[in-house]
């Protein structure tokens, strides 16, 4: 088992990580990076909790190697506001009360920004499926939605 | 659960990746997008000794939609397949199943070759595959071969790849315009493990159902064909009468797997009802003209 060092691009800066092969982007993230913002929660690609960006993609860091994500450009939780100013769905997430312990919301937060910005066009309903993704044990879920239509309006369902 | 430890390459041509994996003898996984792999390391139902990555390797992915075939690179990520307009219009089949696939995320990065290794049962890429009579071109150490996709698959979780092969290529006949199609799954979520899902395409011949294949998935030990079903609806007028009698031709025919999320009856039962509904909406669904 080899030690490699690699650079990862985080949120623009770029960070120099020497981590065995083996480990995971998300623990790469907290450990490496110092990036404590992403949460692990099932590590098996099951919970959508450590949620992150990769090349404008959302995807779960617990089932990609650090070294996969080698020149690619990584977003996490850290890098939605801007200064002391909270992204839209931050402010979203507090105005809705779609947190109570906050463990997901780190993943839920890049989970729909990514989505949104993947499929600007998606309706309330894809988006529906989209939220599915990543579970909650607080919430029950439709505090997560309100926030994200508040920060996304969709059209309303054309009539039938 | 942090993954067990192995050693890591990341090949930039097939002929270096071969050649690593004939070197280990067994000992050696390819990863493509890891959406299945990386689970069973965790869960310590693989420790490969050596992973190959392929992410370097240029030519795995890319959608051709030619005059006589499709062909899709083993590297083709689910969102790319939902993604392609010239798949909805060509092969309308397989993007409406590749969106049961997994959740999101998983989508972003799982790949249509490491569904095809990996042999989930519950995978829906494998058993359109075997449906629509695909050819899986496969490179090992020692050249390539192309085999149908229902030779590639010999069990639940289980390939006849060698230990040195890579798959590299999927290719789809062409379907006819005009081509009625069905698929339908029943999961716990959408985006679980299926329970049961049916696949179905047939042509009209005049008023009759010709050239019909209907596979399951889910229910069974690994993605098939169910000619019972087929022999059920060549030759006869679409309607619930035919539709009906598939059905529980196919419910009858398969042999059901059981595990903790259903029983054996439960599945045969779930497969008649998936095939029933799915072939009724087929008759609004079919491959059009081109514009």
């Amino acid at each position: 088992m080899s030690r490699e060092t690699f650079r990862l691009t985080v949120n623009g800066a770029s960070y120099e990580v020497t981590a065995p092969d083996r480990k995971t982007l998300g623990d790469a993230l907290r450990e490496d990076c110092g990036l404590t913002g992403t949460h692990l929660g099932c590590e098996h690609g099951v919970c959508g909790t450590c949620t992150v960006i990769v090349d404008g993609r959302p995807v779960r860091s617990c089932l990609m190697f650090a070294r996969q994500a080698e020149g690619a450009q990584v977003r996490t939780v850290e890098g939605l506001a801007k200064g002391d100013t909270l992204h839209p769905l931050q402010q979203a997430f507090i105005d809705a009360h779609a947190l109570q312990c906050g463990f997901c919301t780190p993943g839920f937060l890049m989970l729909i920004v990514g989505a949104l910005e993947q499929d600007p066009d998606m309706t309330e309903e894809d988006l529906a499926h989209v939220l599915s993704s990543n579970l909650c044990r607080c919430t029950g879920y439709a505090s997560i939605a309100r926030a994200a239509l508040a920060a996304y309006p969709r059209p309303a369902p054309a009539a039938e | 659960m942090k993954l067990p430890a192995f050693d890591y390459a990341c090949p930039r041509t097939l002929e270096e990746a071969t050649a690593l994996l004939a070197e280990a003898c067994g000992d050696a996984k390819v990863i493509a997008g890891g959406q299945s792999l990386l689970p069973f390391m965790a869960f310590r139902l693989a420790a490969p000794g050596l992973l190959v990555d392929l992410r370097k390797i240029a030519g795995l992915t890319g959608i051709e939609v030619g005059d006589e075939e499709i062909r899709l690179g083993a590297m083709v990520r689910w969102r790319d397949i939902l993604d392609s307009a010239a798949l909805a219009h060509a092969l309308p089949l397989l993007p409406a199943a590749i969106g049961h696939v997994a959740h999101y995320q998983i989508r972003n990065r799982g790949t249509l070759g490491g569904s095809l290794a990996h042999a989930d049962p519950a995978s829906e890429f494998p058993c359109i595959a075997v449906l629509c009579g695909a050819s899986v071109d496969v490179v090992g150490a020692g050249g390539r071969r192309t085999l149908p996709a229902g030779d590639l698959i010999a069990g639940p979780m289980e390939t006849t790849l060698g230990d040195d092969e890579i798959i590299v290529a999927v290719r789809f006949p062409r379907w006819p315009e005009g081509r009625r199609w069905a698929f339908d799954e029943f999961a716990l979520r959408h985006g679980d493990l299926a329970i049961a899902a049916v696949a179905a395409c047939y042509d009209m011949d005049g008023p009759h159902i010709a050239n019909a294949r209907v596979a399951v998935m889910g229910a069974t030990d690994t993605p098939q064909r169910v000619p019972e079903a087929e022999d059920a609806l060549n030759g006869r007028a679409p309607g619930d009468d035919t539709f009906g009698t598939a059905a529980e031709a196919a419910s009858a025919a398969i042999e059901p797997t059981e595990d903790l999320h259903a029983g054996a009856a439960y599945r045969r039962a779930l497969v008649g009802t998936l095939l029933r509904r799915g072939l009724r909406a087929s008759c609004t669904r079919q491959r059009e003209a081109a514009e």
